[in-house]
């Protein structure tokens, strides 16, 4: 997901305090930021937050890279304005994590020096213009999935982040497979850019769930925090059931020979991603890992005398003020 | 490392006659640019029609703004709202 | 209306199109490159307002033209020489400073213009200007804003806004090098002529800059050819490459 493999850390709390705290979760009843709470919980938090933070961010790039070159001006401010959310959900995304005690700035850097991860999509290119329709049908399709439970996780600024968040992703979504009609239902060409991108994109989109429950080691104690709600594979399924029907009424094929009913468990089968592509990813040897960071890194450091000089501006003004009472 | 712009807390009322309710935080380096930054940040569908910022760790002030110019142009964004693009039925909620 | 009263209302809304269009175009290139999110999200806020107010400019020029034209046409298919945009919105973006100098420079002549055609005497000019009227009335705050504080910033950011007013200046003339087209769109009421514009614009730009501690150059040299369709700079055929790809490489087809 935008927050994949996360490590859930170890606690070392007072058994009392512990089960008073597990207690109130399994109630429901939400933890806000100055009730007390694990260190372990406070760490898992922000590292999955980040993550999931730093995901929004570096995910304006692959979709950002076809702004300029959107086919119609409609087109382009749709884009503009999806792109516009995601960096949107970052900042409230940020904002949640710096209840916990960290700051954005913190946060930026550790993404920047690799010290943390954002999800393994964005580092695979855009390189037609169905592309942009298959991210917003595809990613921030199974982006939802998962945050849709995460609107009812147990930290409070992070569950009203994602109704947030939520409430914008749907026109992300529907945005995204609009353009997969026009191009399905278009020239030759455009069906051609189509299939090409679901080719490309299909597995990648699987991979964001993250690895199989079995490989997965962190899950059961997010799980009983709920900072996690449901299992990496049971998103991924619940995902491939709701996808498939909606390429086949495009018209599009999914590369997957394998794609069967199964009646049993009332799903497809499907075959699973390659997990060593997934791992080597994650590590940077991405098709884009390299671009991504340079980008994100390139902005930070040229931006730095703005974010410095208006600040300046700002004390000074203060102090002027303060001078004149 | 610089240093970071300070963190405000954002109250918008969203339809005349209800209270100032928080929407949620951002950065800025003033209260003024912290007005501005809101309407960028928290507007962007037409939700406001005025914004107080309190400075997260100095909860004190308010300082409402002026309306006009500032909450009009959204209005005309529809595209942002999901109804605005027609799926079939048949493929499912989306 | 006659043939010639019909060509010259249609070049002058390619200038307001054109320039709201192109700027547009160049501010959103920022998106997820600014120096921090709160700016990247106002700068996106601020290019779709101009490229909102493209589709209704280009619209209006394309129903004036020919019944059959579409915004998108008139954008997506003319070549460099039919552009009619002001060569200061076409310059390439240089760093954040010298993008919002640009921007706060052409907000301060929009602030001035768009209410004035408001009032014009074509009422879908009337109707066009009073909408773009209000998002500028907001542009024009927040750039001047940032213009002010970062010229009064820090030594560096004072330095690099000082150059891109330098920069730039040279590009601010063009705004106000009145020809015949804007004195037929004064003489019939349409829009007032835009050298009249320019002791407000003086005094608007006049006043930020002083706050700003930023030194208006002496020169009021000023390169012309964009709203005359005379000459562009190189710039804008290489944007034009990027925005028309799609249109050009697969004619016809529908997005
Ligand atoms: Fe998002
Ligand atoms: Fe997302
Ligand atoms: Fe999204």
């Amino acid at each position: 997901m935008y927050a994949q493999m996360v490590k859930s850390e170890a606690t070392q709390d007072d058994p009392e305090k512990l089960a008073a705290f597990q207690q109130k979760i399994d109630a429901n009843i939400k933890v806000e930021p100055r009730d007390w709470m694990p260190e372990g919980y406070r760490k898992t938090l922000i590292r999955q937050i980040g993550q999931h933070a730093h995901s929004e961010i570096v995910g304006q790039l692959p979709e950002g890279n076809w702004i300029t070159r959107a086919p119609t001006l409609e087109r382009k401010m749709i884009l503009l304005a999806k792109v516009q959310d995601e960096a949107g959900h970052g900042l409230y995304l940020y904002a949640a994590a710096e209840t916990l005690g960290v700051s954005r700035d913190e946060l930026t850097e550790m993404l920047l020096d690799g010290r943390m991860k954002y999800s393994s999509i964005f580092n695979y290119p855009t390189l037609n213009w169905a592309d942009i329709g298959a991210v917003g049908w595809l990613v921030d399709g199974a982006a939802i999935m998962n945050q849709v439970p995460l609107q009812r996780t147990s930290y409070g600024p992070y569950s009203r982040a994602m109704i947030r968040i939520c409430k914008e992703e749907s026109f992300h979504q529907r945005q995204g497979y609009d353009i997969m009609m026009k191009m399905a239902q278009g020239t030759e060409a455009q069906k051609q850019m189509a299939q090409d991108a679901l080719n490309r994109l299909w597995y990648p989109s699987l991979m964001m769930f993250g690895p199989s429950d079995a490989a997965s080691v962190h899950s059961e104690q997010s799980m009983g925090w709920k900072i996690k709600i449901n299992s990496n594979d049971e998103l991924r399924q619940k995902f491939v059931d709701q996808t498939v029907p909606q390429a086949k009424y495009l018209g599009l094929t999914v590369p997957d020979d394998n794609l069967t009913w199964n009646e049993d468990k009332g799903g497809w089968d499907y075959t699973d991603p390659d997990w060593t592509e997934f791992f080597d990813v994650l590590k940077g040897n991405g098709p884009c890992n390299t671009e991504r960071l340079e980008a994100r890194n390139k902005a930070w450091d040229d931006g730095a005398w703005v974010r410095d000089g208006l600040l300046a501006h700002a004390e000074k003004k203060r102090a002027a003020k303060t001078a004149a009472e | 490392m610089s240093k970071e712009w300070p963190l405000w807390e954002i109250f918008i009322r969203g339809q005349h006659g209800l209270s100032h309710r928080h929407v949620g935080s951002l950065h800025a380096p003033d209260a003024e640019m912290a007005i501005k930054n809101a309407r960028d940040v928290y507007t962007r569908r037409n939700e406001g029609v005025s914004i107080w910022v309190v400075e997260a760790n100095n909860i004190s002030a308010s300082s409402p703004s002026d309306k006009g110019p500032l909450y009009e142009p959204s209005e005309s964004k529809i595209y942002r709202h999901p109804t605005f693009f027609d799926i079939p039925d048949e493929i499912g909620h989306m | 209306m006659a043939t010639s009263d019909k060509d010259m209302l249609v070049q002058f809304l390619l200038r307001m199109g054109d320039n709201s269009l192109i700027l547009g175009h160049r501010v959103s290139e920022w998106c997820g490159h600014a120096p921090v999110l709160e700016e990247d999200i106002a700068l996106a806020n601020t290019a779709l307002d101009l490229i909102g107010q493209t589709q209704f400019w280009l619209g209006y020029a394309a129903e004036v033209m020919d019944g059959d034209k579409t915004a998108d046409d008139v954008a997506f298919l003319r070549d460099v020489w039919n552009f009619r945009n002001i060569l200061l919105v076409e310059l390439p973006n240089g760093d954040f400073g010298q993008t919002l100098m640009r921007q706060f420079l052409f907000d301060a002549y929009q602030s001035i213009l768009l209410p004035r055609l408001s009032k014009s005497s074509d009422p879908r000019v009337a109707e066009i200007a009073e909408k773009a009227s209000k998002e500028c009335a907001y542009h024009v705050e927040r750039s001047a804003d940032t213009v002010v504080g970062l010229g009064d910033g820090t030594e560096e950011s004072h330095a690099r806004m000082q150059a891109a007013l330098d920069r730039l200046w040279p590009y601010v003339g063009e705004m106000f090098a009145s020809d015949d087209i804007d004195a037929a769109m004064a003489a019939a009421g349409i829009a007032p002529d835009p050298a009249s514009l320019r002791s407000e614009y003086d005094a608007l730009v006049g006043k930020v800059m002083a706050e700003a501690t930023l030194t208006i150059p002496q020169s009021d040299f000023a390169h012309k050819g964009g709203r005359s369709g005379k000459t562009h700079t190189e710039h804008l055929g290489h944007l034009l490459t990027q925005m028309q790809w799609l249109q050009r490489a697969y004619p016809g087809a529908s997005w």
